[in-house]
Formats: C-alpha cells, sequence, structure tokens
C-alpha cells in the first residue's frame, strides 16, 4: 500500500511534497492569528474539493448541491454536541451515515432511473434547496433563527469536543486534508479508481465491458457524501452558528466546487493548489481594496466569478496541470 | 375557510404563474435550439427588474410601459454574450458550458448586488392596490395585468417562431444541426439571436414580475431554479410544456402557501420537481426521452 502510493512519482514531485507538509506543518508557529484563521479556510475548501472531486473528477458525475451533506454532517453532530453533550468524535458515528443516506437516496433515485448530464446537476441542487427549507421549519436545531454552539475562551484545547483554539482546527483541517489526499491517491490507482475513470470517459463502454456502472457511481456519491460530511462537522464546530440559509444555500455548493474547477477537475492536486490560489487572491485583493477604504459586499464573489471564468475559458484542464509542466512534475492527468 | 378563498388564490396563482411560465419559456428556447442549458436565466430576469425599478424611480414610467425597452435591451445583451462568450463552448463537455455559466451567474448577481445593495426593491404604481371583482372572486389588478401581458407576449412568441423565415431557420438549427449547415444557414448568428430572444423573454418577465415581488440581487439563483423546475416540469424543449409547467408551479405555490406555510411553499415546487424527473423525466409535455 505504501508502495502503491508512491509508485511512478517522480522525486521532484514528492519533494515538491515533503517541502509543502513541512511549510505547513510549521506554519502555525511562524503566522499570525489572521493568517492561520485564512490558512484554516483554504484547507478547508482543499479537503472538500478533494471529496467533491471524487464524485466529478472521477466518477463524472457533476453534483452542484454538495453544500447538502456539509449541512447534514453539521447539523447532526451539532445537534449530538448540544443537545446530549456528546462528543462530536461520537457525533460523527450518526452524522456519517445521515450524510451518506441523503446522498445514497440521491444516487438511487438518479441513476436507476437514468437522470443523468444536466438533469442530475439539478437533482442535486434540488435536493440541497429542499433541506434548506426543510431546515429552516425544524425548530429542534433553531430553524431558520439559526443553531449555536456554546462558545467561552479557552485556555486549553479540548480536542475531545472540539472546544479550543484555532491552532488546533488548523492541525484537524489539515490531518483531514492529507489524508483525503492520500485516499484518493490510492482509490485512483486501485480498480475502483479505474472504474471511475473508464465510466467517467464513456458510460456506455464501461458498461459494454461489464463495469457495474451503477454500483460504482454509487460507491462514488457516498464516499464524496461521507467525506464531505466530516468537513460539515469542522464547519460547525470552528465557527458555532449554523443558519439553513448560509449552510445549505446554492452558493455554498458553488464556493465548494470553485476550488477543485480552478485547480484541475480530475487531479489530485487541483483542489489544493485551487483553494491556494482562490482564497489567497481573494484574501489579498480584500486587503488591498479595505487599504482604499472600500468595503462592499459582493465584491469578492465577483472577483471569484472571474476567476473562474478565466479559467474555464483559458486554462479548461484548470491550472494545476498547468503548473505542473512548468515545474516539470507532470502528474498523469486523470 | 370559505371556498372563495381556495378560488381566488388558485386564480392569483395562476397568473402568477403565466409570469413564470413567459420566463421559463425563454430557457426552454435556449435549450430547445442551442442545446446549453442558462444556468444564468433567474439573474438575467433580476437585471430586468432592477432596470425596470430604475426607470420607474427616475422617469415614474410603469414597467408593464417599458417592458419592450427592457426586453430590448436584455436582448442586446443575450445576443452579445451568445455571440462572446457561449458560442465557443458549444461543442465542450456539459459541465464545462454549466461552469461557465455559473460563473456569469455569479458575477451577475454580485454585481447587481454592488451596484444595488442588499435591501428589497418595488415599484409602487398607482393601481398597486386596485383589484376586480368577478362574481365572488377578488383579483388584484396587478397580477391580471401582468399575466395578461404573459400571454401576450408568449403568443407572439410563438407566431414568430411559427410563421416567420426567421423563426422557421431557429427551429431548422434546433431540429437538424448539419442540416442547417448544409443549407447555408449562418448557425452561430441564429444561436446568438435565440439567446437574445430568449434574454428578452425573462426581461419582459422580469418588469412583470416586478410589480408582484420585491426584488433583491438574491432572487437570482432561485428564479433560476424555479425555471428549471418550470421547464423540466412541462419538458425541456417545449414552448407550450414552458407555458403549462409555470401554471401548474404557480398554482402549487400559491396553494401550499395557503395551506401550509408560504416560507415552505417551494418545498412543494421542488418535491413535483423529483417526481417528474423519475417518472416522466421528458416531462408532460416533452417528446423526446433523454
Amino acid at each position: 500500500m505504501i508502495g502503491q502510493m508512491f509508485e511512478g512519482v517522480p522525486a521532484r514531485a514528492l519533494a515538491c511534497g515533503a517541502l509543502l507538509l513541512a511549510a505547513l506543518l510549521a506554519a502555525p508557529y511562524v503566522v499570525n492569528d489572521y493568517l492561520l484563521t485564512v490558512l484554516i479556510i483554504i484547507l478547508y475548501y482543499a479537503y472538500t474539493g478533494q471529496a467533491w472531486n471524487i464524485m466529478m473528477g472521477f466518477a463524472g458525475q457533476l453534483s452542484l448541491g454538495h453544500a447538502l451533506y456539509v449541512g447534514l454532517g453539521a447539523y447532526t453532530a451539532a445537534a449530538f454536541y448540544v443537545h446530549f453533550g456528546i462528543s462530536p468524535w461520537i457525533g460523527i458515528l450518526a452524522a456519517i451515515p445521515i450524510a451518506i443516506a441523503g446522498g445514497a437516496i440521491i444516487g438511487f433515485l438518479a441513476f436507476r432511473f437514468r437522470v443523468g448530464g444536466v438533469y442530475f446537476a439539478i437533482l442535486t441542487i434540488a435536493f440541497a434547496e429542499f433541506a434548506r427549507v426543510g431546515f429552516d421549519h425544524f425548530n429542534w436545531v433553531g430553524g431558520s433563527s439559526g443553531f449555536f454552539l456554546p462558545v467561552a475562551n479557552y485556555a486549553v484545547s479540548d480536542l475531545w469536543n472540539l472546544r479550543g483554539k484555532p491552532m488546533m482546527f488548523y492541525y484537524l483541517i489539515l490531518a483531514m486534508t492529507v489524508l483525503a489526499f492520500v485516499i484518493c491517491r490510492l482509490l485512483l490507482t486501485s480498480r475502483i479508481g479505474y472504474f471511475w475513470l473508464a465510466i467517467r470517459e464513456d458510460e456506455e463502454a464501461a458498461r459494454a465491458i461489464g463495469i457495474d456502472t451503477f454500483r460504482y457511481k454509487m460507491y462514488a456519491v457516498i464516499l464524496s457524501a461521507g467525506m464531505t460530511s466530516l468537513a460539515g462537522i469542522f464547519f460547525a464546530f470552528f465557527y458555532n452558528n449554523l443558519f439553513p440559509e448560509q449552510v445549505f444555500h446554492i452558493s455554498r455548493s458553488i464556493e465548494l466546487i470553485l476550488a477543485p474547477i480552478i485547480g484541475g477537475v480530475g487531479t489530485l492536486f487541483g483542489p489544493i493548489l485551487g483553494a491556494f490560489l482562490l482564497t489567497g487572491l481573494s484574501e489579498t485583493m480584500h486587503a488591498i481594496l479595505y487599504g482604499f477604504g472600500i468595503d462592499i459586499p459582493g465584491v469578492k464573489q465577483v472577483f471569484y466569478g472571474l476567476c473562474l471564468l478565466f479559467v474555464v475559458i483559458v486554462l479548461p484542464h484548470g491550472v494545476w496541470p498547468w503548473v505542473a509542466r512548468v515545474l516539470g512534475i507532470k502528474e498523469r492527468r486523470s | 375557510m370559505p371556498a372563495e378563498i381556495y378560488l381566488n388564490v388558485a386564480v392569483s396563482g395562476i397568473l402568477t404563474g403565466l409570469v413564470y411560465g413567459l420566463m421559463a419559456l425563454g430557457l426552454s428556447v435556449i435549450f430547445g435550439v442551442i442545446r446549453i442549458v442558462n444556468f444564468a436565466h433567474g439573474e438575467m430576469m433580476t437585471i430586468g427588474m432592477y432596470i425596470a425599478i430604475a426607470i420607474f424611480s427616475a422617469f415614474k414610467l410603469d414597467p408593464l410601459v417599458m417592458m419592450v425597452p427592457i426586453a430590448a435591451v436584455l436582448f442586446v445583451f443575450g445576443y452579445a454574450l451568445q455571440a462572446s462568450l457561449i458560442n465557443p463552448f458549444i461543442n465542450r463537455p456539459e459541465h464545462s458550458q454549466f461552469i461557465l455559466l455559473v460563473a456569469v451567474a455569479l458575477v451577475m448577481v454580485n454585481g447587481l448586488l454592488i451596484l444595488f445593495g442588499p435591501d428589497a426593491k418595488n415599484v409602487q404604481t398607482t393601481y398597486a392596490f386596485d383589484s376586480f371583482l368577478i362574481g365572488p372572486l377578488i383579483v388584484d389588478a396587478t397580477k391580471v395585468y401582468a399575466g395578461g401581458a404573459a400571454v401576450l407576449v408568449s403568443a407572439a412568441l410563438f407566431a414568430f417562431f411559427r410563421f416567420s423565415h426567421l423563426g422557421q431557420a431557429i427551429r431548422a438549427c434546433a431540429d437538424n444541426y448539419v442540416g442547417a449547415l448544409v443549407v447555408g444557414l449562418d448557425v452561430r448568428r441564429l444561436y446568438a439571436l435565440t439567446f437574445g430572444i430568449g434574454a428578452a423573454c425573462v426581461g419582459a418577465a422580469g418588469a412583470m414580475l416586478v410589480l408582484i415581488i420585491d426584488v433583491t440581487p438574491a432572487l437570482g439563483p432561485a428564479y433560476t431554479l424555479l425555471a428549471f423546475i418550470i421547464v423540466i416540469t412541462g419538458g425541456l424543449g417545449s414552448m407550450p410544456g414552458a407555458l403549462l409547467g409555470g401554471i401548474l408551479i404557480g398554482f402549487t405555490e400559491a396553494m401550499a402557501g395557503l395551506l401550509f406555510s408560504p416560507s415552505a411553499k417551494s418545498m412543494f415546487a421542488f418535491g413535483l420537481l423529483v417526481l417528474v424527473l423519475l417518472f416522466r423525466p421528458q416531462g408532460i409535455m416533452g417528446k423526446r426521452a433523454i
């Protein structure tokens, strides 16, 4: 398995990866609180992007409703913690199955009834919107007026209850991102990964050579939903407040998919690079605008839109394949 | 509750539904011909609504009177969008077209947010509180005017595609892309015209809808979704289907708002979408299986 992990990776790529990991591990001791928060946001998008990429990048199923899984994970773990005092690490045991159930229902309905392409994307949006309106009326978790986790000024970090300082959250999301990367890498070089790529490239042909496309598409949805729900738990305990309007909204779903698209759909490193580029650039721009005394809502999103336009027109395969070529560490575009 | 209330709500839902239908008609025309899913449809409508509001607050001109100029502005906008950005994408994979339009939509929503701010805006016409008494029914005047205008515009559009040479040429592109090229039609220009017509429809619908609801920039994505739901329910690519779907959704929303809670009404539209996708994916009036 370790061998499979590094097989066929050029030495220069390994060196770059190790260097990046070392820099990220050391970062909290170097940067200030603001930059640490920015890094947490970057890693959050890198992680969710990686999870989304399993569905779209590997198996070719365009989901525009991933906010659903974030929200289900977030609300489940937060509800267990607030109402019963149960640790989020136990809450995971409920959050993942609930998110997976959501994904499985969508996947089952869509794949069984042959709802594909654009229709599938719209179905995923519809379910996320359905959940948004539903949670607006779900008063056990606060309904539309929001759901709050107890906050205090913590002297020590309590990892068991995920209450504490940003540094704890930073290492947690870093670990999640690294783990997601490793899982995706192992999957891509295994049987299931090759089946996914075959389905993505030509589903009819994949079925013709005997791949059970329904089953493997379901695996992709389930894995993606489960991984995304973990990001939701992180979101809930990091931000300490949840509003259906914000958590499940279509614009959240779109934010989740920006990083992998800009980085490169279907690449392993694309979501990470995309998250760094997008959040890095937008924070820089925010700082510059703020310096000029301009603080208008919407500027960041217009910028995201223009980035997305630029990438989709000029670099349709994303930024990472291009960067990799320049660095001479070409990742096989899979 | 007395029976008249149900009847009143039903009629008002159907009238709103006619405007929805016109909005969805734009989406349906664009998809039927260009095979591009316009993910920025609701956003184009909010642009139309904001133009109507800007004109109303500056010159006190009624949105229904200004409907034609607003539609013309949106037509030019749609034409330019298709000719510059979307035409190079017509042979790209589906998801890449989708993302292109998501990006356009993102710029539009937040551009409007920067220009007009997040607060809800509306127009106060002199007939805003008028109503017609038809037997036991009480119908809002604004909804009657808006619904009537939607029927007129839709009829004009049907006539255009049925009888004019240009409309027939556009339908030829939709029916047989290669054939249209072979007989010498300038398909790219016709595509741009089609997108312009779709945009004009949704612009006109915006001018009508501004009488009925308040507008915020965040309305865009919600109405894009609503247009999708209507068009898929009615049958993607079918023009009568879009109108029928609009009426059906308008009626469903109104009844759900009366029987349950107004804030839960969109759940019923989504529920309807899921049912249609599963049991009749080609839509009520759709012919082609997907």
